[in-house]
C-alpha cells in the first residue's frame, strides 16, 4: 500500500458521523466518482475504519490505504473500480 | 434530487445495497406506480412501496372499508370502517412515509376510464378480485405498453406474474378468456387465509421495486404459484402465444370492453 503517488480526486469528511451513516455517505460519494477516481475518506468512528474498507471491497472497489492519523482519526483511500 | 439527512436515515438500508444505492433510491423516488385495488393485495403492496419511498402511488378503488376486510387488509382499521378504501389506505401510507404522494382515485375501473387512469404511470399493479377486471387491466397494459405485476389469491394458494408487453407473454397468452362466471369460486364463497395476500402482495411489491431499479430478473414468462399448506413455491412457464387475441401478431381485441362482472371481495 504505497501511497506516495496517490492523489485523491475527492475528499469526504465524515468525522462525527456514526454507523451506518458512515457507509451511506461513503457509498454515495463513491457513486459520484468516475471509474478510476480516488476518494479520500476521513472518519473518527472506530468501527467504520474496519467496516468501510470491507464494504468497499465487497462493492468491487479497491482500498488503497487505511491509515490511523491520530488516536481517533483514520484516512481511507478508495478507488472506484465498478459502475453502480 | 439530493437526499435530506432524514432521507439518508430512512433509506440507509437501501442506499448501502450495491444494487440499489443512491441512484436506485432516486429512481424509486421518481417512480409512479398505480395499483388497482386497495384490498388484500393492494394493502401490502402499497404499504411496502410507500415504505420504500416510491414517489407517487395511485390507488384505484371505489369500495368502503368493512369489518370483514380487516382479517387481511392491513392498511385499514376499525377507525376507517365505512371510509373509502382509497382514502383509508392513503392515510396509512402517508403516515408511514410523508415523502410519498398518494393519489386516491375513488372510481371503479372500467373500459372507459382505464386508459386515462393508467397512462401517466410507469408500472401497474393488479390487486383486483375478479376476472373481468383482471383481463381489462391486462388488455389496457398491453395496448399502452405498461409493465404489469399481477397477483391473485384464493384459500391457501396465490399466484404472481410480471407482464412486460412486447417482451414476453401476457395474461391472455396463459388463459385466452376468463373462466365462465361461477366456475372459479370467489373468496366470499371459498375463503382465504388472511396472511396469504401478505405473501403474494410482498412478492408483487418486490417485482415492482426490481423493475424500478432495473436489477435482477423480472418474473416474466412464468407464473409463480405459492401453496401455503404444502409450503411450496413452484414456477410454471407461460409460453407466449403468437395467436394471442391481444398481444399476438394479429390481435383481434383492439378496443376495450367491459365483461359482465362477477364479484369477489378479496
Amino acid at each position: 500500500m504505497n501511497d506516495i503517488n496517490i492523489k485523491a480526486d475527492r475528499k469526504l469528511d465524515i468525522r462525527g458521523v456514526v454507523c451506518p451513516y458512515t457507509l451511506v455517505k461513503s457509498k454515495l460519494a463513491v457513486e459520484d466518482l468516475e471509474l478510476g477516481q480516488v476518494l479520500e475518506i476521513i472518519l473518527d468512528y472506530p468501527e467504520a475504519a474496519d467496516s468501510i474498507p470491507k464494504a468497499m471491497l465487497n462493492y468491487g472497489n479497491s482500498v488503497l490505504k487505511v491509515e490511523k492519523i491520530s488516536p481517533k482519526e483514520w484516512i481511507i483511500l478508495v478507488r472506484k473500480e465498478v459502475e453502480d | 434530487m439530493e437526499f435530506t439527512e432524514e432521507q439518508l436515515k430512512r433509506y440507509s438500508r437501501h442506499i448501502i445495497l450495491s444494487e440499489v444505492g443512491g441512484k436506485g433510491q432516486k429512481k424509486i423516488s421518481a417512480a409512479k406506480v398505480l395499483m388497482v385495488g386497495a384490498g388484500g393485495l393492494g394493502c401490502p403492496v402499497g404499504y411496502y412501496l410507500a415504505a420504500a419511498g416510491v414517489g407517487t402511488i395511485a390507488i384505484v378503488d371505489n369500495d368502503e372499508v368493512e369489518l370483514s376486510n380487516l382479517q387481511r387488509q392491513i392498511a385499514h382499521s376499525v377507525k376507517t370502517l365505512g371510509m373509502k378504501k382509497a382514502d383509508s389506505a392513503k392515510q396509512t401510507f402517508e403516515a408511514l412515509n410523508p415523502d410519498v404522494n398518494v393519489v386516491a382515485i375513488k372510481e371503479r375501473i372500467n373500459s372507459k376510464n382505464i386508459l386515462d387512469l393508467i397512462r401517466d404511470y410507469d408500472i401497474i399493479v393488479d390487486g383486483t378480485d375478479n376476472f373481468p377486471t383482471r383481463y381489462l387491466i391486462n388488455d389496457a397494459c398491453v395496448m399502452l405498453g405498461k409493465p404489469l405485476v399481477t397477483g391473485a389469491i384464493l384459500r391457501f394458494e396465490g399466484q404472481v406474474t410480471t407482464i412486460l408487453p412486447g417482451d414476453g407473454p401476457c395474461y391472455r397468452c396463459l388463459f385466452e378468456e376468463p373462466p365462465p362466471a361461477g366456475l372459479v369460486p370467489s373468496c366470499q364463497e371459498a375463503g382465504v387465509l388472511g396472511v396469504l395476500p401478505g405473501v403474494i402482495g410482498a412478492l408483487q411489491a418486490t417485482e415492482v421495486l426490481k423493475l424500478i431499479i432495473g436489477k435482477g430478473k423480472p418474473l416474466k414468462g412464468e407464473l409463480l404459484i405459492y401453496d401455503a399448506l404444502g409450503v411450496n413455491f413452484r414456477k410454471v412457464k407461460i409460453p407466449k402465444n403468437s395467436e394471442c387475441p391481444v398481444c399476438g401478431k394479429e390481435p383481434t381485441i383492439k378496443e376495450l370492453s367491459d365483461m359482465p362482472e362477477q364479484y369477489c371481495e378479496i
